[in-house]
């Protein structure tokens, strides 16, 4: 997807700036993830499925309600705002677009009046320029974490205000939206960016805010992130603050600062399966809980190199997993990190011993 | 008269003892004027609050240790009304969210959008922005963690937000990935021994170096608790002598000792004993997971190798039930019963 294709153009970024006298400063706090949104429907290119429908609504000036689902970082946002900034130019969306987020209170009772009146509003005037349908749009970012009584309210407001109010959900998991409401929307899901595409626009972002970066550090941010650009984003963000005089930004820094744990460590982690010596265990996960690595990253990096471990066998590998879903479970409900590790350090150690 | 972890408390970048890569990166980030969302982890006592405080003060001067507490009532939408504590300086405000239980979410939405939304009104101070620091961050529910993602992003330009926590298990991976993770490790043992040698000097004792290390050692690696302990031993007896005891907190004999009951006798009757300990302990407000974990290491220590990962086994799933669970007792008595029942019939197929 393309976030970034127009640099600097972001009129939001631009007021930011304008307001405060030392402009440049500014303009350097926004979030790159904002500053590269894309401002255009063209300029979202990876979710091709959605951009054809949505351009088609473009000429059309019909539009469906949406929803839109998919893992994090993959574009659902941006994509919609970029299709109210399309429909109805920027200053119209002010009056014809109307945001809610997690961070708002939305409850039962915004539902019912603020979303209410929005949607039985009168639709304000439109800008000439743009195709500016009659209608306006309601976006419900992060629905995935309204209450299930606030979105039945949300059911009749859709088909009663249809006419004039159009709604487009945003969420990560389409299960937590209820049927009623779902059934009235055309679903789209985003799939995560194909690394190539992903690894093309941080190094374009990298170029345009003149971030050097060596071979292999933007596929290492991609990589870390497991196909969130934004996440991608903020860590390439975070990481040119560090490199700011001349140096370049290298896969080791990179590995460093998204808290990857290091390879050595999880290598000694494997070496002490083999030997069944519980005081070597209980040192190492002593060792571990002391550096303050946090546990479920642990567990996924050690899955991963068990997986690819060539002298255990399969049956083995099998319930070195099952012992490791347990506990990734057990870390989940909140339970003690240290005891939890020793249990799964033990336990695999033991399976490891068994031929 | 102040606690000697206090009154050492190292107050700017320059005076932190170890960790020196990290050290520079800190001040890298404070003196380039322009700071991300930091997320501070590390075991306690490792020095989390300590770093983050000389950030504060080496991004804002002297102005930011001039602190105040203030009280402020916030009103949930059920019309509760909260009263929270804030520690505040002109410069940063610092809140422990979890005081509010399940309606933490009120306050970081009202509170931080009320900090984000005011702009730095003196033109010639430094920073265009103010920071909000959130201590015991992983104790945030999630519906308030949910309502930081974005306000975090939307008003970046006026605002920062550094979290403190003890594991980064429990933040949920938007609000992870908007901030640069800060690992801070627990100091080694030798780092340990180095930091009480200075204090020592401060105060004009002299430390031995094989008692500093006795004492490094029964830390655990915990910087505050080594201090604490120090002080405590000088009180106790100066000078040192090098076959002085290492004074322990008093519940962690008394968990030891409950360890040791469980190992001694497994019957009944013993259980309803090691019951009453364990109200004990409770009732002094030990948290249960501390107990069970303490007990659990005592034990494991103790038993014979053949058993030791039955008892990790058997702690580890007594304590996630702990968590999920209502009545902390219920599952302690579990594991010694457990325990008990483990260790007996092993004993037997030995016999």
């Amino acid at each position: 997807m393309d976030f970034f294709g127009r640099p600097k153009t972001s009129s939001a970024a631009e007021k930011d700036a304008s307001k405060s006298s030392d402009a440049k400063h500014n303009e350097r706090l926004v979030p790159w993830v904002e500053k590269y949104r894309p401002k255009k429907i063209d300029d979202v290119t990876a979710q091709e499925e959605v951009v054809q429908v949505l351009r088609k609504s473009l000429e059309t000036k019909n539009l469906p309600h949406l929803l839109f689902y998919g893992p994090p970082g993959t574009g659902k946002t941006s994509t919609i705002l970029a299709l109210t900034r399309d429909m109805y130019g920027p200053e119209a969306a002010k009056t014809r677009v109307l945001e809610l987020n997690a961070s708002d209170e939305r409850g039962i009772s915004v539902v019912r009046e603020k979303v209410k009146n929005f949607a039985r509003s009168v639709v304000s005037r439109a800008d000439p320029r743009y195709p500016s349908p009659p209608y306006k749009i309601v976006i419900l970012d992060e629905a995935d974490s309204m209450t299930v009584d606030a979105q039945a309210a949300l059911r009749r407001i859709m088909e009663k205000y249809s006419k004039i109010t159009r709604f487009c959900l945003v969420c990560n998991y389409v299960s937590r939206i209820i049927e009623p409401l779902a059934s009235r929307c055309s679903k789209f899901r985003f799939k995560s960016l194909p690394r190539e595409q992903a690894v093309a626009r941080v190094q374009h972002v990298a170029s345009l805010e003149s971030v050097n970066c060596k071979e292999g550090a933007a596929e290492a941010l991609v990589d870390c992130a497991e196909g969130d650009l934004r996440r991608a984003m903020m860590s390439l963000q975070s990481a040119s603050r560090m490199v700011q005089n001349g140096g370049a930004l290298d896969e080791a820094m990179v590995v460093e600062l998204v808290g990857v744990i290091p390879s050595s460590v999880i290598e000694g982690l494997r070496t002490c399966w083999v030997g069944a010596d519980s005081a070597r265990i209980q040192e190492a996960v002593d060792e571990l809980i002391y550096c303050g690595y946090p546990a479920t990253r642990v567990l996924s990096q050690l899955h991963d190199l068990a997986m690819e471990d060539q002298q255990l066998n399969s049956l083995q590998k099998a319930k070195i997993a099952m012992s490791m879903a347990l506990t990734d479970k057990a870390l989940c409900d909140g339970a003690d990190e240290k005891l939890q590790l020793l249990d799964m350090m033990m336990q695999a150690s033991q399976i490891a011993q068994k031929v | 008269m102040a606690l000697w972890v206090e009154k050492h408390r190292p107050l700017s970048l320059d005076k932190l003892t170890f960790h020196q890569g990290l050290t520079d990166h800190l001040k890298q980030l404070a003196g380039s004027g322009d700071l991300p969302h930091l997320l501070v982890y590390g075991p306690t006592g490792a020095g989390k609050r300590t770093r983050i405080a000389a950030v504060l003060r080496e991004i804002y001067g002297p102005g930011a240790e001039k602190l105040k507490v203030s009280q402020r009532v916030f009103e949930t939408p059920s019309r509760r009304k909260l009263e929270i504590n804030l520690i505040s300086s002109s410069y940063h405000i610092e809140v422990n969210p979890s005081d509010a239980g399940i309606y933490d979410r009120v306050i970081i939405q009202d509170l931080i959008k009320e900090i984000a939304q005011t702009q730095q009104v003196a033109t010639s101070s430094a920073r265009k922005f103010k920071v909000v620091v959130i201590h015991e961050a992983d104790a945030l529910t999630r519906d308030a963690q949910h309502a930081l993602r974005r306000t975090m992003e939307k008003y970046m330009g006026n605002m920062r937000v550094i979290l403190c926590s003890t594991s980064t298990g429990k933040i949920i991976s938007p609000v992870q990935s908007r901030c640069l993770l800060v690992r801070v490790a627990a100091p080694t043992p030798e780092e340990v021994v180095d930091v009480m040698g200075l204090v020592a000097k401060k105060e004009g004792i002299s430390l031995p170096p094989a008692y500093a290390r006795k004492l490094a050692d029964g830390s655990k690696r915990n910087l505050h608790r080594a201090l604490l302990m120090l002080e405590a031993a000088y009180v106790q007896q100066y000078p040192f002598a090098e076959s002085q005891d290492v004074v322990l907190p008093e519940w962690e004999l008394y968990i030891k000792e409950i360890a040791m009951a469980a190992l001694s006798e497994q019957t009944p009757a013993k259980l309803m004993a090691v019951r009453k300990q364990l109200y004990e302990v409770l009732t002094h407000c030990i948290p249960p997971t501390t107990v069970l974990r303490t007990i659990a290491m005592h034990l494991i220590d103790l038993v014979p190798e053949s058993l030791k990962s039955e008892i990790a086994h058997q702690a580890a799933l007594y304590e996630q039930r702990l968590q999920a669970g209502q009545k902390a007792i219920v599952h302690l008595e579990a594991f010694i019963a457990k325990f008990m029942s483990v260790f007996k019939r092993h004993r037997m197929e030995v016999d």
